[in-house]
């Protein structure tokens, strides 16, 4: 298994680097342009960090005006632009190239403006997901996506990767959270798409974006729907001897016509690791654990509680165990959302991401013990159960290649047993660099030439984010 | 005109690769409930999807659905009916409206981004479909998404041929993601309110915890005696403590009265299918998006364009809108709906005012620019429903 491989730099952009240099140092102001090699060093890869290329340049805009005027300049000189939110990527999605310059949206993070009346948020992409959330929690409101690393991510990069979460079985991911942005094409040319209403005019040009990984533009702006929060929440630990049991549990209660708000799946490796970093009260006793989350007044989750009790008594559940307080249930999250920090704590790991049709998860958690097994690795499972979107973390030591080509390659064998059962190289992660040479497994090349082709509309030279989503190999570059 | 009527994806790929290689152009026809959406098409053929038909997949457990575009809606929702599943966003039922009388297909709901009023609280028909398979204008069969409901695998050309009305493919395989059908549901009907004290009644209700599921406003020019509704579903003992607290909630509004059963139902499908509106088939429908804090107020200063009658969806979201057939100056509505930062869309008129002038909202330069060129990347003659949305196109 060969390393991700990454496009030669360019030695003509290169030679010219310090013309470029000076060419954005006169559109944004010092403090907004990083040139020297330390200051560029925090900026050379993102949460997938066993990659690294140092880029060119960093700019980190004020304004949108100035993100049209760096793009258009870049764009003129057939620079190549890595766009970046707060770089925490799995996928390698903000990883820069050595003659790309990295356009960073962290210094456009303010709140334009709040609609309660009609439940919208307007927010400069660089805020962070879970500050979209604080500045409305104090009404009752909340955003509904939330990855893992609200603390940190940003709403571009949400938008950029169609982020998702916990709670998106219930409320949806971001494509179904946002209702317009203001987007900056290459040629610096500014685009509203959509709006505050629900439905935008034309074609769903919205959609197109949300999702595409920084390869169409940059979005600075973005109108958020927000929802009112439900009187209360409330998650409950399952423990079963089985994994098998625990998917069975998930795929009836489903059946049965509930929707929790959440159901994520642990299995006893990362119930481990997160009860030693969280001390959520997780039981260390079984095989696998379902956190099951209910909303409502306190009647409707006794009642909604009562049902999907008795349908996990149904499967052999061995351990329930209810949250009895705010602290509690923080703690219970705390140790889910965590996951991965915690897993980093004890091994290097890669995080899977694929998603299958809930039917097969019995099935595809053996296969995928089996395919850790055969190249000698660990795996730990935490993942979506309600909605299929697997995070196998592979675990592995970074310093030895060996083992991290064959971690490389053990990802590579789950990800396509997720295609070949009817499921998607990722679900919420992005394709990035990592996945891209995947790209052929899930596409026929007609598929494949049909999204380069749309993708061209926005990007002819191949110019934003080039290196990502698509294999190297046969790009399509034609009219 | 030959009307074409491809056995499945395949020969349906050749039909679509020769009819654009000679330099010709089609029409996709599916159950012609809709064909008064959207500009007139003018093209050498009519290809229908009627024999493109049947469900191909269905797992309840998975909460999804998949089938051929020409799959008619009644049978994708006799089929979830008997698993007590359904699509969540209400498609609309454009018969109605415009007094059609064949089978709406679910193709056409996909194509046309068809929603109802549960749209303001689950999301629209985009937000549902997850999958499609479609022939492009070089006659290649093209898979975008799947049947995994988180999927961020490459370019979303899912929610492009959503709302697309065809004119970026022939749609041949749709993938829809499902809900569970609610055991019980229950409106309270408020009375006599203006637009502005229902538009905010509606605001208050939807942005409480108590999971409103739909909220419409008729006023009294489009209804008997002038209501708002505020639907609300789940199981009985959850239903009547949201009644409870809705009722305390919005008691400054005016007393509610609850609408259960039948004529709940009744109710809604015509607030679903713009039936307020529909009168004799004839006058100008029109509906429009805008923010629901901004919907009375764009309302309102609509007076000289000549509206006879409204009503509100999607808690103000969605503005219906009728009047005489080609009354006054089209460009009155796009310009007061652009000015209230919303848009809007022709929905019935004649074929001769929709050739002759815009049926959707005029883009921005920028966004029309993007819109040519996708075009022009899926379909590079022009040869599927050409100028369908936009003249030219």
């Amino acid at each position: 298994m060969a390393e991700i491989a990454f496009p030669a730099p360019d030695p003509e952009i290169l030679a010219r680097r310090d013309a470029i240099v000076a060419g954005l140092a006169r559109l944004v102001a010092p403090e907004c342009l990083i040139t020297e090699a330390d200051g560029r060093r925090p900026f050379e890869t993102d949460a997938l960090t066993a990659y690294r290329r140092l880029p060119m340049a960093v700019v980190l805009p004020r304004t949108t005006e100035e993100v049209s005027a760096v793009l258009g300049f870049l764009n003129a000189e057939g620079v190549k632009v890595v766009a970046r939110g707060a770089g925490t990527s799995l996928a390698g999605g903000a990883i820069p190239q050595e003659d790309a310059v990295v356009v960073g949206v962290s210094k456009m993070n303010r709140i334009l403006d709040i609609d309660y009346a009609s439940r919208t948020m307007r927010v400069e992409a660089g805020i962070t997901n879970l500050a979209v959330t604080g500045a409305v929690a104090a009404d009752g409101f909340f955003y509904a996506p939330d990855p893992s690393s609200q603390l940190a991510c940003t709403i571009a990069g949400n938008i950029a990767m169609n982020s998702g979460g916990a709670h998106c079985l219930k409320y949806g991911v971001t494509t179904n959270n946002i209702l317009g942005v203001k987007m900056v094409l290459i040629d610096g040319t500014v685009v509203e798409l959509g709006g505050d209403a629900l439905d935008a005019p034309g074609l769903d040009l919205l959609g197109l974006v949300i999702g595409s990984e920084g390869q169409l533009g940059i979005v600075t702006e973005a109108t958020l729907r927000i929802l009112h929060a439900a009187e209360g929440a409330r998650p409950v630990l399952f423990g079963f001897p089985t994994s098998e049991a625990a998917g069975a549990a998930v795929a009836a209660i489903i059946g049965a016509g509930i929707i929790p708000v959440a159901m994520e799946f642990m299995d006893r490796p990362a119930i481990a690791i997160c009860e030693a970093y969280a001390k959520a009260g997780y039981p260390l006793d079984v095989e696998a654990m379902l956190i099951i989350e209910v909303e409502g007044s306190d009647a409707e989750m006794d009642a909604t509680l009562k049902r999907i009790i008795a349908i996990a008594q149904a499967h052999g559940v061995t351990t329930i165990r209810e949250s009895r307080s705010a602290m509690e249930t923080a703690a219970i999250w705390k140790g889910r959302k965590s996951a991965f920090g915690a897993t980093g704590r004890v091994a290097d790991y890669i995080c899977m991401d694929g998603t299958i049709p809930t039917g097969r998860l019995p099935e595809v958690l053996r296969a995928m013990e089996e395919i850790a097994t055969g190249y000698g690795l660990r795996v730990a499972n935490v993942f979506h159960a309600g909605d299929g979107n697997l995070h196998p973390l592979i675990l592995y030591n970074i310093n030895d290649p060996d083992e991290q080509a064959r971690a490389e390659a053990a990802g590579n064998d789950i990800l396509k047993l997720c295609v070949d059962v009817g499921g998607c190289l990722t679900g919420e992660h992005g394709v990035g660099i990592e996945k891209r040479e995947l790209m052929t497994h899930q596409f026929a090349p007609v598929d494949l030439e049909q999204q380069m082709r749309v993708r061209a509309v926005f990007d002819p030279a191949w110019l934003l984010n080039p290196a990502k989503v698509f294999p190297l190999e046969g790009r399509w570059q034609g009219r | 005109m030959s009307v074409l009527f491809p056995k499945d994806e395949a020969e349906c790929a050749g039909l679509v690769g020769d009819i654009a290689g000679r330099g010709e152009t089609l029409e996709i026809v599916g159950g012609g409930t809709r064909a008064g959406l959207g500009r007139p098409v003018e093209a050498t053929h009519r290809l229908s999807s009627a024999q493109m038909s049947g469900i191909t997949l269905y797992e309840p457990s998975e909460l999804v659905i998949g089938a051929r575009a020409g799959t008619p809606v009644s049978t994708i929702e006799a089929a979830l009916a008997e698993k007590g599943q359904m699509l969540p966003f209400e498609p609309m039922d454009h018969r109605t409206l415009y007094g059609q009388t064949g089978e709406p297909t679910i193709g056409a709901v996909a194509a046309a981004n068809v929603s109802g009023p549960r749209r303001i609280s689950v999301g629209a028909a985009r937000d549902h479909l997850i999958g499609v398979r479609f022939v492009n204008g070089r006659g290649e069969v093209v898979k975008s998404g799947g049947r995994v409901m988180k999927n961020v695998t490459g370019l979303d050309l899912v929610k492009l041929s959503a709302g697309a009305h065809g004119t970026l493919g022939v749609l041949t395989e749709v993938i829809f993601k499902l809900l569970p059908r609610p055991d019980a549901s229950l409106t309270l009907v408020f009375r006599g309110l203006g637009d502005a004290d229902a538009v905010g009644l509606m605001s208050l209700a939807l942005g409480s915890p108590y999971e409103v599921s739909a909220a419409a406003h008729l006023p009294a020019e489009a209804d008997f005696s002038g209501r708002t509704l505020i639907r609300i579903e789940g199981f009985p003992a959850s239903l009547a403590y949201r009644r409870d607290q809705l009722v305390a909630r919005l008691a400054a509004h005016g007393a509610a009265e609850a609408l259960e059963g039948e004529a709940e139902g009744a109710l809604w499908a015509r607030v679903r299918d713009c039936a307020p509106l529909a009168g004799d088939g004839t006058g100008e429908v029109w509906r429009v998006s805008v923010a629901p804090a901004k919907a009375a107020g764009f309302v309102a200063g609509l007076s000289e364009a000549g509206i006879v009658r409204h009503f509100y969806d999607w808690g103000g979201g969605l503005v219906w809108l009728s009047r005489a057939a080609g009354a006054l100056d089209d460009g009155a509505i796009f310009a007061a709906a652009a000015r209230a930062g919303g848009h809007a869309m022709l929905v019935r008129a004649p074929d001769a005012r929709r050739r002759a002038g815009p049926v959707f909202q005029p883009l921005s330069a920028g966004v029309m620019a993007l819109t040519a060129g996708i075009k022009a990347s899926i379909d590079p003659g022009h040869a599927i429903n050409p100028g369908r949305m936009y003249e030219g196109l």
